[in-house]
């Protein structure tokens, strides 16, 4: 395109949008940009001729450059992500109590000690652990199922226009942009034995219940109390990412499914799914390690200290650290949960990445 | 946790270096809310600085983050000179060795030990050793009870023994009422009760040398006693079970029920309502027939210390403060306005602390209080045990059998979580 015209400079901007004027015809799956980027490369190293110091000054500058550019990104993950999980790690290998929190240097080395007394499941510390860790993974996986299957739902329910559909969406999409203490506070009083909205209706205006008012904070109730809050914190997050990734389905593939006969749940598992699928990749690892480490919800509901039945490992860790004092078994707890996270993490990427290759 | 203690401590990197003439003071949330507490302390802070030209910079810190934050001074060495801390916190606070201890010649410079209440000063440390702290307000817990309803139900004089709590309690539940209030979720509300009754059992949380007794009969027994006004006696609504903010507080203010245990609670009431004369106050009750080794204590000694950072660079303006804030002037002055009895015995004295609520308290401090065990896990005590209560009262209250063998077997898996 600029080979005819070496006197003048053309910018960036205007090459493309002199290509973009140029009625290009080719078939759709043809990559736009290949061709481009291969056509305008040797345009540009000629244009001026300079002395061989420039040359390799340039050259320098190209070569430390990107290093340049990722430089203060690098510098910053270092320093919020990477140092405090060494240090938290070195934390976990250390008794690191109120007698040694002054100076660390003081806390006597004890290796495995944190992991081996708070892993053991036959101690009471393991049994514990294991406890919260069981009723966490449960708990994470009834909410990201539920919150996905919401999602998804609403995104199908809300993907063909129609009156009222912007208010629909904004309405659905509230819990997410309200501040999670007072949603949560909110919830707490919702949840009240005597003068809860729950039991209120439950009980009073329904007549659901025979005898006594149940309670939602206390009890086996309390698992389910905090999984509602839950997922009614995370579906308009699911909602919002699948109906983005909606967006990018064509309408050209619906209608094809239509002419084809494909009825609407036909539809929905052979065009929506599978369009959708980049998007549940990550929409899934997300929810699933956010609910695993959400600690607001369950602090504010119960207020700190989590019934039996709903203590889940966030709100243990915290209560075998900061309120104990005891900073090494906390870290410990934390690094343990930290490996299996990434442990989860990796086979998942692996399954999944996997799959989509030999599809 | 790691990010969070260490953006803690740097977050305490950002206080003003301290000076001759300026002090950095973290006060403890007393009254109703932050600002009635900035504004109380306003004044206070004003006739210091005209005393000594001493510039007092507060800040009141609300009870979910004081530890926290004393947590992260003491890790940075940075922050604030002076500050007040919880004190049950006393002994934990000590083995961090961040604070000023109170030998007897930091004494000396504050005006002498014995100005202080025994029983305030027993709380400020581990026993044997020099205190780390002095007591700046004290609390006792009382049997607050609304005359009203006792007159109602024909009851003369308010219970001296638990025995006469009980049938008390079954005369003035009814429909519309609860015999007793009890905060059942609130973990610390529940460890102060058990440390209350173990010792009426003659049971003990801790030995001599600081390692944990839990599952003893004593203390099962104890235990059983306090979840069983719920659960066998019925006094108590069920729903006290998940009670944690001070609903029980609000329920009594609210004739919703006839008694409550609580310290101190007079500014509360007023605050919602209730006049000082509708409630009577008596001593917390004992049994009626004490069980061997059963000890005449029916209130943990319950307040505030005052603290010094030994960071601090004004260690000399630190300590004219602490003197000035435990002065009887003061003292009067500050605890008049948060309901509380001076932790000096210049100001007892003193019109102000001669009502029926603050005679009453200031009698239990005197002679039937003890302070909470002074060992460093005791915090651990109270979150462990306190949760142990918390899970009892929900069995009780969703109407399953409290038994001691369940009580022992709970109260040994949490002494095993301990660590020595």
């Amino acid at each position: 395109m600029t080979a005819g015209h070496p006197q003048r400079r053309v910018t960036p901007m205007q090459s493309a949008r002199g290509s973009a004027t140029v009625p290009v015809r080719r078939p759709m799956h043809a990559a736009p940009d290949v061709r481009q980027h291969r056509g305008s490369a040797p345009n540009a190293a000629p244009r001026r001729a300079s002395t061989p110091a420039q040359r390799r000054r340039r050259r320098l500058r190209s070569k430390y450059l990107p290093y340049m550019l990722v430089l203060p990104a690098a510098f910053l993950e270092i320093a919020i992500h990477v140092v405090p999980m060494l240090v938290g790690v070195w934390m976990s290998l250390l008794e690191l109590t109120q007698f040694h929190i002054q100076d660390w240097s003081t806390a006597p080395f004890v290796g495995f000690g944190n992991y081996s007394a708070t892993l053991d499941v036959n101690s009471e510390t393991g049994k514990a652990l294991l406890h919260s860790f069981g009723i966490t993974v449960l708990y994470t996986t009834l909410s990201v199922a539920i919150s996905w299957l919401f999602g998804l739902s609403a995104a199908v329910f809300l993907q063909r226009p129609f009156r009222g559909r912007a208010l629909l969406r904004t309405l659905f999409l509230t819990p997410y942009a309200l501040p999670v203490y007072a949603a949560v506070i909110t919830w707490g009083f919702l949840f009240q034995r005597d003068t809860g909205l729950v039991n209120h209706v439950l009980v009073d205006q329904l007549g659901l219940v025979d005898g006594e008012r149940p309670f939602w904070l206390i009890g086996e109730n309390s698992f389910w109390a905090l999984l509602v809050v839950s997922v009614w914190r995370t579906w308009p997050f699911a909602l919002l990412c699948i109906t983005a990734g909606l967006q990018n389905v064509p309408t050209e593939m619906y209608e094809a499914a239509a002419i084809d006969g494909a009825g609407f749940w036909r539809r929905i598992t052979s065009v929506t799914l599978p369009s959708l699928r980049p998007i549940n990749q990550v929409l899934l690892l997300v929810l699933f390690l956010w609910t695993f480490n959400d600690f607001n919800t369950p602090y504010v509901l119960f207020g700190g200290s989590a019934p039996p039945e709903a203590d889940l490992i966030s709100i243990h860790i915290y209560n075998s650290s900061f309120s104990t004092w005891d900073f090494g078994t906390g870290s410990a707890m934390s690094v343990a949960l930290l490996l299996f996270l990434l442990l989860v993490t990796a086979v998942y990427l692996l399954i999944t990445n996997r799959r989509r290759i030999h599809a | 946790m790691a990010a969070a203690l260490l953006t803690g401590s740097l977050a305490a990197c950002g206080n003003p270096v301290a000076d001759a003439k300026t002090l950095t003071y973290w006060a403890s949330n007393q009254g109703s809310s932050l600002e009635f507490d900035k504004q109380t302390l306003a004044p206070v802070l004003e006739r210091f600085e005209q005393q000594t030209g001493i510039h007092v910079k507060v800040e009141v810190v609300p009870w979910s983050d004081l530890l926290n934050r004393l947590l992260a001074a003491a890790t940075s060495g940075r922050g604030p000179d002076v500050v007040n801390i919880g004190n049950t916190w006393s002994a934990s606070l000590q083995a961090t060795n961040a604070l000023i201890s109170f030998d007897a010649a930091a004494f000396d410079r504050i005006g002498g030990r014995d100005r202080f209440v025994p029983a305030a000063l027993a709380s400020a440390g581990a026993p044997g050793k020099a205190p780390a702290a002095v007591p700046l307000y004290s609390l006792s817990y009382a049997l607050y009870y609304n005359k009203q309803m006792f007159a109602d139900a024909g009851i003369s004089k308010p219970p001296a023994t638990w025995e006469e709590l009980v049938e008390v309690g079954k005369r003035l539940t009814n429909g519309k009422q609860w015999g007793l209030a009890i905060e059942g979720a609130n973990l610390s509300e529940n460890a102060h009760h058990a440390f209350t009754f173990s010792q009426q059992y003659g049971g003990e949380w801790f030995d001599l040398s600081g390692k944990p007794t839990f599952d003893t009969d004593q203390n099962v027994k104890a235990i059983k006693r306090y979840i069983d006004l719920m659960a066998v006696d019925k006094i108590v609504n069920p729903s006290n079970a998940e009670y944690a903010k001070n609903e029980s507080l609000s329920d009594f203010a609210n004739r919703k029920a006839a008694m409550l245990l609580w310290q101190a609670a007079g500014s509360a009431f007023q605050a919602q309502g209730m006049r000082p004369e509708e409630y009577g106050i008596a001593h917390v009750p004992f049994p009626a027939n004490p069980p061997a080794g059963g000890r005449k204590v029916n209130s943990m000694v319950a307040g505030i210390n005052i603290a010094v950072f030994r960071h601090s660079r004004n260690l000399e303006g630190a300590m004219e403060f602490v003197k000035f804030m435990t002065s009887d002037d003061e003292q009067v002055a500050l605890n008049k306005v948060y309901g509380s009895l001076p932790s000096v015995k210049g100001a007892l004295t003193n019109p102000a602390f001669q009502a029926p609520e603050q005679k009453i308290l200031a009698e239990v401090l005197a002679s039937t209080a003890s302070p909470l065990p002074q060992v460093t896990t005791e915090s651990q005590f109270e979150t462990l045990v306190g949760a142990v209560m918390k899970e009892q009262f929900a069995n009780a209250a969703n109407n399953k059998p409290i038994t001691e063998a369940a009580i022992r077997a709970k109260l040994k898996a949490v002494e095993q979580r301990m660590k020595a």
